[in-house]
């Protein structure tokens, strides 16, 4: 590990309880670790391990019970509500298992979302970026296609898009191939290893193991603990995979 | 978010929900339309009945004997025998804000030509009533002063006994007919004014000098009223101020002694009028105004099921940034779009029904206002009902708000 690379992650004994009726539920109990610059890092876990609530942590939806989280340098810890949504808007990019993508609203406008709520863009500046990052997802074509006149892969390339656009710290992605098919999942991995070539900082939270394989640092989180963070020496290429794969009639 | 951005999105929520966002509006348009109708109707009654008013006359004032105790009785006004003669003329004589004068006494009786008849009531008055009425005489002339003093039996009549005692047709002038037994010459025939606001036949009428009918008819050396006009309607309230003083002191009332007649201003009744039309008004605005408000409740409910339903879209857009105050705004301006738009459409439905009224009969005015509190009134229904569930979108959990299926 590079140590003199920046810092955009840094999580210091993060705890976080749940009071469900009379009971805690401890879904984070103490976690550490530090995530660089232009990292890809996959968070891998079963269900109830707590890698949903790492990513809310993480995406600064929710703040720990106790512990420290720096987003960037920044302490998440005591924002409000108010100052949590401005370091979401300008830091972070999020891209959701189900796309989320606005119904019936075109790609670009859909895209220029983010920006719509940071006051510095001006309606030009906002369709500029937005065209630019739908290029750089391979979408330049597809501006105004509208959200339900596109396929499952293009709905997701729109929503990285939507995930660039800010220019943000780090890209949380939650499960993003978990509702495409494999042929459509090896598109996004190479996508991802793209932005990852290109010095993007890559969250990926999955209960896919195999992503591990692609992706530049694995974590392994168990009953709201680390079990395991591993650099992955041999990453392997997106690409490739996606040349193995048995070639379909309607691709 | 920027203003701008808001409304597109507002349009675009409300465009995609097109029959849904119709029949909240329906609601609102309603109302809205309901008021301006009760409006309309409310005051063009007003006005049709101020029209009515002012019909009898310009600045009438009317006294009339009134208010005598006699050994702490009451008195019948109309048995009372307080303005004579000198009344009248020293009215005359020291008017300043008075221009016309004309005493009035009447009597009701059959009046006769050849085989036809009918009831009808005798005004004898001076030649100045027609002035104080604004009375056009149709056909023929009106009596004069000479008349009056030889208390000529000539007499003018109204439309209706015109007609009931002349039905071929012919010319009334210069005919005599017989009214309780007693020959008038019909010297001229009166311009119909039509029924009053009251009911009543304006045209059942004859007119003689008030000579004629004192001496010849009643025998009688009082008057029933004196009828003035005032120099304008401004001055209406001087010119009272001086007739009450010119009778009070002609029947020798001093100090606190109570007048033996009264002064009604044709301003006072209208005012009266106007009071009661603006409490009918009011009933029925009040009424129509609930409907605005069952519309209200209508939008809330809606926007509550458009809350819920949009929730995951909610859910993103705080997750990329939006802020409570973002998604609230977003909410509360659809919502008041909603009611503004149901408002232009119930204005235009108002309109569209106020003429179906007017065709029906019913006397209609807009107040240019009402369109503009209807308005005012659909904005606030639309941040008042749409506050709460604007506050529910801002105060969800943006991570169970993504997660909402």
């Amino acid at each position: 590990m590079d140590e003199e690379k920046k810092v955009v992650i840094e999580l210091q004994n993060v705890k976080r309880y749940f009071t469900v009726g009379s009971e805690t539920v401890k879904a984070l109990r103490g976690v550490s670790f530090k995530i660089y610059e232009g990292e890809f890092v996959t968070i891998m876990g079963t269900s109830g391990s707590g890698k949903s609530t790492l990513l809310n942590q993480l995406g600064c939806l929710d703040t720990p019970t106790s512990g420290e989280y720096y987003l960037d340098g920044v302490s998440v810890r005591k924002m409000s509500k108010n100052q949590r949504a401005k370091l979401r808007n300008r830091k972070i990019g999020f891209v959701f298992q189900s796309y989320n993508l606005l119904p019936k609203t075109t790609a670009v406008e859909n895209v220029e979302l983010p920006l719509m709520y940071n006051s510095k863009y001006n309606s030009r500046q906002r369709r500029e970026a937005a065209v630019k990052a739908l290029e750089a997802v391979g979408l330049g074509d597809r501006l105004n296609h509208k959200s339900n006149q596109m396929s499952g892969g293009q709905m997701q390339r729109v929503a990285i898009a939507r995930a660039l656009v800010n220019d943000p710290a780090v890209i949380l992605a939650d499960e993003a191939t978990g509702n495409l098919d494999t042929r459509t999942s090896f598109e996004m991995l190479v996508l991802f290893q793209k932005l990852y070539r290109e010095g993007r900082t890559i969250i990926f939270v999955t209960h896919n193991p195999e992503i591990a394989h692609y992706s530049s640092r694995n974590i392994m989180l168990r009953d709201g603990k680390i079990r395991e963070d591993t650099l992955n020496e041999n990453i392997l290429s997106a690409e490739e995979g996606l040349a193995k794969l048995p070639k379909t009639q309607d691709d | 978010m920027n203003f701008l951005n808001l409304l597109k999105v507002a349009i675009r929520a409300i465009a995609s929900n097109k029959f849904r966002s119709f029949l909240s509006m329906l609601g609102i348009i309603i109302g809205v339309a309901a008021v301006i109708i009760m409006m309309a109707i409310g005051q063009g009654s007003k006005e049709s009945v101020r029209k009515n008013i002012s019909q009898m006359g310009t600045n009438i004032i009317m006294i009339r004997p009134g208010a005598d105790m006699r050994g702490g009785v009451r008195q019948d006004p109309s048995a009372m025998q307080t303005l004579k003669m000198a009344d009248y003329e020293r009215i005359l004589e020291e008017k300043a804000f008075v221009t016309h004068v004309s005493p009035e006494v009447t009597s009701s009786g059959q009046a006769i030509y050849g085989a036809n008849n009918t009831s009808t009531s005798m005004y004898g008055e001076s030649v100045e009533y027609f002035d104080i009425r604004q009375w056009t005489i149709a056909d023929g002339e009106s009596f004069t002063e000479e008349d009056v003093r030889k208390s000529a039996k000539v007499c003018l009549i109204g439309k209706t006994v015109a007609d009931e005692l002349f039905p071929n047709g012919q010319d009334p002038v210069g005919k005599t007919i017989r009214f309780k037994s007693i020959p008038f010459r019909v010297i001229g025939v009166l311009k119909s004014k039509g029924y009053n606001s009251f009911g009543m036949d304006q045209d059942n009428l004859m007119v003689a000098p008030y000579t004629t009918v004192m001496k010849r008819l009643l025998a009688q050396t009082y008057f029933s009223s004196i009828n003035c006009s005032a120099l304008s309607e401004e001055m209406t309230d001087q010119a009272i101020e001086e007739l009450t003083r010119i009778l009070r002191s002609n029947h020798k009332l001093s100090g606190d002694a109570v007048d033996d007649f009264t002064i009604r201003s044709q301003q006072e009744m209208m005012e009266t009028m106007s009071t009661t039309m603006d409490t009918i008004t009011i009933i029925l605005v009040v009424a129509a105004a609930f409907s605005l408000l069952v519309a209200g409740i209508g939008i809330m409910n809606i926007m509550l099921v458009s809350v819920t339903e949009r929730t995951k879209e909610i859910g993103l857009r705080m997750s990329v940034g939006a802020r409570g105050i973002d998604i609230s705004n977003q909410f509360l301006l659809e919502s008041i779009m909603i009611s503004v738009t149901g408002g232009v459409l119930g204005v235009i439905v108002g309109y569209l029904g106020t003429l179906v009224c007017t065709s029906f009969g019913l006397p209609t005015s807009i107040p240019m206002w009402s369109i503009f509190v209807s308005f005012a009134v659909c904005t606030l229904i639309g941040i008042i009902f749409g506050y709460f569930p604007a506050q529910k979108a801002a105060n969800l959990d943006p991570i169970e708000a993504i997660r909402y299926e």
